[in-house]
């Protein structure tokens, strides 16, 4: 018997079409008595979109769902010769925790939130002292998500600590790594669950009012936000022992940058998104200088679960100085990307490999923690991932993006592309942040046009750490560490762009040139008409001189005949 | 600024309020500058300054379909500089620019958070993903015949 059917319409599944299947799910049922019920992410991106089944006795998943009869069937059929199986490998590995709830509920139906046990964890707080909430986050080793890792109970206990006459408390939903994207499904996904955990933080913390600086590239997480908050004022769960607490949605404007603290209460406060000095520390003057504390949004969905089961038995999962699990968006060259939630000191090989479905031999590095982060080559993927052995390796733990980058991608244009990022989002007030890191974008562009030389190589090893001491705020303090890590683990790539003029991985344009192999040739003409640029002969020459490597001759390709070689190893 | 009356005139709202302007028209113009900055009380010298400090406020009128070309890092590795190209090459327009008939306009943007759908592009809010060069032309003409149609 089928109870109700969930569609999973966080962003990603809405991108790979969730809405046309909802819709005609929604024509198509409305004569049938079977609840139709919109949900948000369950990490599965890869089978996006997808279609779960309530019935009787537990649910079926189906993938790839598309808007047809025969679809519609073969759900209504529960036909399990096409249902969605979860591999073994990642399920086994996997701790689902704090996602637990993500794509199973309705995300904005409070009742089936608390059906779930929602907000018994802050009824649990509401009878404990301050102090008592601030000690058993200490216990349960929760450090800040973000990426920076700071204890969260010690920065709790630094603002309970404050007599103020306000305090604020500010979740920080910006999340701008590019590559990253947990906090937008926890928030699309569970918004009570982060809203539990601030009001939780507030009972702790004396904070009368909460802040969720959101990045305004997230609409549907701001609507599921304010819906949220909405049902919580209407059902005044937001009020308690007779106190009762404000809380905003507040969306950034596109700014790198406001992900650190001081440049989020800047910009909260109206203002440009400068960071300033620290001390003072927010804490101490924060937000229109009231005392503020400023957590991730995965910190604070982490929180109700502390609660749940005591601070003890969450330390019990991960390694000594990294506890519970992380979340991580697995995207890139892999099979099956999506969200993962694994436990602390799970090895990158783990995630990569196994619940990423990557195959061995393939993959050269990983790119983890955005732009302030490093890569991993693949012969140190059996480091556990905690915060402090990645640290070792040159890499952040960051806030959760995890990049698998493949053998064919070249490591000089990586870190290119994201010193062009950073140099974008530069705020300008240091000068080696804002002149360090342009000069450092020049040096690797000329690398991958084949014009460096071995003395700017020289000169990067020189102006990174410059950068990282004379900069004043997180921007500048890690953006050249994609740079120093490619320079560690991939310096022959830059010596080949450097000296044989050659990019290994074939990436670079300016170093390859476009070959078409007559022998394998059959002749269809395909890459001819679609070529925008006319490049290829009516003898099936490729003119290298008009070519713009757009790489669309190697999609249509049938036979493969045609492919990226070392710049004037052919001629003609 | 009928626009902004609902609002609070606390300088923490500003970037609220210039969302708001820009939600409305599209960009922000000269006036709504001089607007705001009357509203709040403030120099026009001020606003411009936040507002030029955030990537998300533009300055011109963009193009009746928004192209968002998604350069995060995922899509940076699945090629999205090609696929920013083949945008290029079919529109004559570059980053931040719009065609001369008002349809189009271009932009890249840091993440648009569905990584896993590498390489897309979002048209006034709607991804297209796992894009190739067909697939996206193919996109861009349905819109074209639909904004010729209007």
């Amino acid at each position: 018997m089928i109870k109700r059917i969930k569609v999973g319409m966080a962003s990603c599944g809405i991108a790979a079409g969730a809405d046309e299947v909802k819709n005609y799910l929604k024509k198509e049922l409305k004569d049938k008595d079977i609840e139709l019920l919109d949900v948000g992410c369950i990490g599965h991106c890869y089978a996006e979109p997808i279609v779960e089944v309530e019935t009787d006795s537990g649910s079926v998943f189906f993938e790839n769902v598309e808007p047809t009869e025969e679809y519609l069937e073969k759900i209504l059929e529960l036909d399990d010769t096409t249902t969605m199986t979860f591999r073994e490998k990642r399920t086994d590995l996997e701790k689902i925790k704090v996602t637990k709830l993500a794509g199973r509920i309705d995300p904005i139906s409070l009742e089936e939130y608390i059906e779930n046990g929602g907000y018994e964890s802050l009824n649990k707080t509401a009878e404990l002292e301050s102090t008592e909430i601030v000690e058993e986050v200490k216990k349960a080793g929760l450090r800040g998500r973000g990426g920076g890792g700071f204890p969260t109970g010690l920065k709790w206990s630094f603002l309970a600590g404050k007599e103020a006459e306000k305090k604020i408390l500010i979740c920080n939903a910006d999340e701008g790594d590019p590559g990253a994207f947990m906090d937008r499904s926890m928030m699309e996904s569970v918004p009570h669950q982060v809203i539990e955990g601030m009001l939780i933080a507030a009972l702790a913390t004396g904070a009368t009012e909460l802040f969720i600086y959101a990045r305004a590239e997230y609409p549907l997480a701001v609507k599921n936000l304010n819906i949220a908050i909405e049902q919580v004022y209407e059902n005044e769960i937001n009020t308690i022992n007779g106190k009762t607490i404000d809380i905003t949605v507040k969306e950034g404007a596109g700014a790198f940058v406001c992900g650190e603290e001081t440049a989020m209460i800047h910009s909260l406060e109206g203002g440009r998104g400068n960071p300033r000095f620290r001390p003072p520390y927010p804490t101490d003057e924060g937000y229109k200088g009231y005392p503020t504390l400023i957590n991730n949004v995965e910190s604070f969905a982490n929180v109700p679960i502390i609660f749940e089961e005591g601070g003890e038995k969450y330390a019990e999962l991960g390694t000594e100085n990294s506890k519970g699990t992380k979340l991580f968006a697995l995207a890139g060259d892999l099979k099956y990307a999506g969200l993962v939630e694994v436990p602390m000191g799970l090895t990158i090989g783990e995630v990569v490999y196994d619940i990423g479905g990557a195959t061995r031999g393939e993959v050269k590095a990983v790119q983890i923690g955005g732009p302030s982060g490093g890569c991993i080559p693949a012969e140190h993927f059996d480091v556990p991932i905690d915060y402090d052995s990645l640290e070792s390796l040159g890499a952040i733990m960051g806030s959760g993006g995890l990049i698998v980058i493949g053998k064919d991608r070249c490591m000089v244009e990586t870190a290119r592309y994201f010193l062009e990022f950073t140099t974008i989002e530069s705020c300008g007030k240091c000068t080696f942040c804002r002149i360090g890191t342009k000069r450092l974008l020049e040096v690797l562009e000329r690398i991958t046009v084949g014009e460096g030389t071995l003395e700017d190589i020289d000169f990067l090893e020189e102006l990174a750490p410059k950068v990282i001491d004379a900069s004043l705020c997180g921007l500048g303090q890690t953006a050249p560490n994609p740079v120093l890590s490619t320079l560690r683990y991939f310096k022959d790539e830059y010596l080949a762009h450097v000296e044989d003029k050659h990019c290994p991985a074939l990436q670079c344009n300016d170093l390859v040139d476009i070959y078409l192999d007559q022998e394998t040739c059959i002749e269809c003409g395909q890459c001819i008409r679609n070529c925008p640029v006319d490049a290829i002969s009516d003898d099936f020459v490729v003119d290298n001189e008009v070519c713009t490597r757009c790489n669309t001759c190697i999609e249509v390709c049938p036979v493969d005949a045609i492919s990226r070689v070392k710049r004037g190893e052919i001629n003609g | 600024m009928e626009l902004l009356e609902s609002l609070a005139k606390d300088r923490s709202n500003l970037i609220k309020a210039i969302q708001m302007v820009q939600k409305e028209k599209g960009f922000v113009s000269d006036q709504s500058i001089k607007n705001i900055s009357k509203f709040f009380n403030i120099p026009t010298v001020e606003v411009e300054g936040v507002l030029s400090f955030y990537a998300q406020f533009k300055r011109t009128a963009p193009g009746e379909y928004k192209i968002a070309v998604c350069d995060g890092t995922a899509c940076h590795i699945k090629g999205s500089s090609r696929v920013k190209n083949w945008v290029v090459e079919e529109l004559g327009i570059d980053d931040g620019e719009t065609t001369e008939d008002g349809l189009f306009s271009m932009e890249t943007v840091a993440c648009l958070g569905c990584c896993s759908l590498a390489p897309v592009v979002s048209i006034n809010g709607k991804v297209y993903g796992k894009l190739d060069r067909k697939s996206l032309l193919k996109i861009i003409k349905d819109y074209k015949n639909r904004g010729e149609a209007q």
